[in-house]
């Protein structure tokens, strides 16, 4: 038990000290120079999440390993990738978890075919009680 | 009454049971990484300090299978897995690491209190071979066949009775 307590807070301590003595990526805070790129590229990072914050996008985290990330897509924006291809060169690495953009897989699927059920149930509902009673 | 009414209660009652039960699993954070299985990305890495040379994607294919461990010296579950690192030396094992936004002299310092079990050492300054290879964080540790393939991935820091599995998925790669 007081092992695992150790181990707990090992990890929170962890992120305190990542920061090391390196200087942050070239273009983790540095915007691209064409406005067009940069915008594609923040709107890309809103929706990738950090690996070491799970809950912040790598645009809202300062943690270093969501600025080594913001690099990855700035200078892959930069050499004319599609936004797109970034994400799934990401998604290669990392699954589902590290995009915010849900996608229809053989995982997910449910989540978008149970409203489309339930909207379906309910107009059928209302179709047998007040449908019928005008005919 | 008509059964139907207490649908819709039973329909709730069976969301609350399942939120219930999903709140009391343990919280899966681990983030496998999907190049298992794949080749590794190419790159070059210079030396992270001067004793160790660094890291090409050349070196990890000349037939020999061997570890490719992820390390810092900021990292201090890294300090736990140090003598597990030694242990695998020991034992023959090949381990080549990279060390992530790292600084030359802090390198030099870690390895010279806590041993140093590597090869060599590339430094890997804006993490680019990290999520090359779809490590979320350090230390991680990957079986590489010879032919530069990544066949396992071990997440956290190597515990002594994670040893086993190392050497059984290094015999796998061939070793």
């Amino acid at each position: 038990m007081r092992l695992l307590a150790a181990f707990l807070m090992a990890l929170v301590a962890a992120p305190a000290l990542a920061q090391g003595n390196a200087p942050p990526a070239p273009y983790a805070y540095r915007q691209l120079d064409d406005p067009a790129q940069e915008a594609a590229a923040q709107e890309l990072m809103e929706t990738l999440r950090c690996l070491k914050c799970q809950s912040q996008s790598i645009a809202d985290s300062d943690a270093p390993m969501a600025g080594d990330m913001r690099h990855q897509v700035r200078i892959r924006i930069a050499a004319g990738e599609q936004p797109e291809e970034v994400r799934a060169w990401l998604m290669q690495r990392y699954g589902d978890y590290v995009s915010y953009a849900p996608v229809v897989s053989a995982r997910t699927w449910p989540l978008f075919a149970l409203p489309v059920v339930f909207l379906l149930t309910i107009a059928a509902v209302l179709w047998r009680r007040f449908g019928k009673g005008k005919a | 009454m008509n059964w139907r009414v207490w649908l819709p209660l039973m329909l709730f009652a069976l969301f609350l049971g399942v939120a219930a039960y999903q709140l009391t699993q343990p919280k899966d954070d681990v983030v496998a990484s999907g190049m298992i299985g794949q080749e590794l990305p190419y790159f070059e890495l210079p030396p992270a300090h001067s004793d160790n040379p660094g890291v090409t994607t050349a070196d990890l294919r000349d037939g020999k299978p061997r570890l490719l461990n992820i390390w810092a010296s900021w990292c201090l579950p890294c300090i736990a897995e140090a003598p597990q690192l030694e242990a695998l030396k020991e034992q023959g094992v090949e381990i080549v690491g990279i060390a992530i936004r790292d600084d030359p002299e802090d390198v030099a310092q870690f390895l010279a209190r806590h041993g140093n079990p590597y090869t060599r050492i590339g430094r890997d300054d804006l993490s680019e071979v990290q999520l090359g290879i779809g490590s979320s964080g350090v230390p991680e540790t990957f079986v590489i066949d010879g032919n530069g393939v990544i066949t396992y991935q071990h997440i956290g820091d190597i515990r002594a009775d994670d040893l086993p599995v190392l050497l059984e998925k290094l015999r796998e790669a061939g070793a």
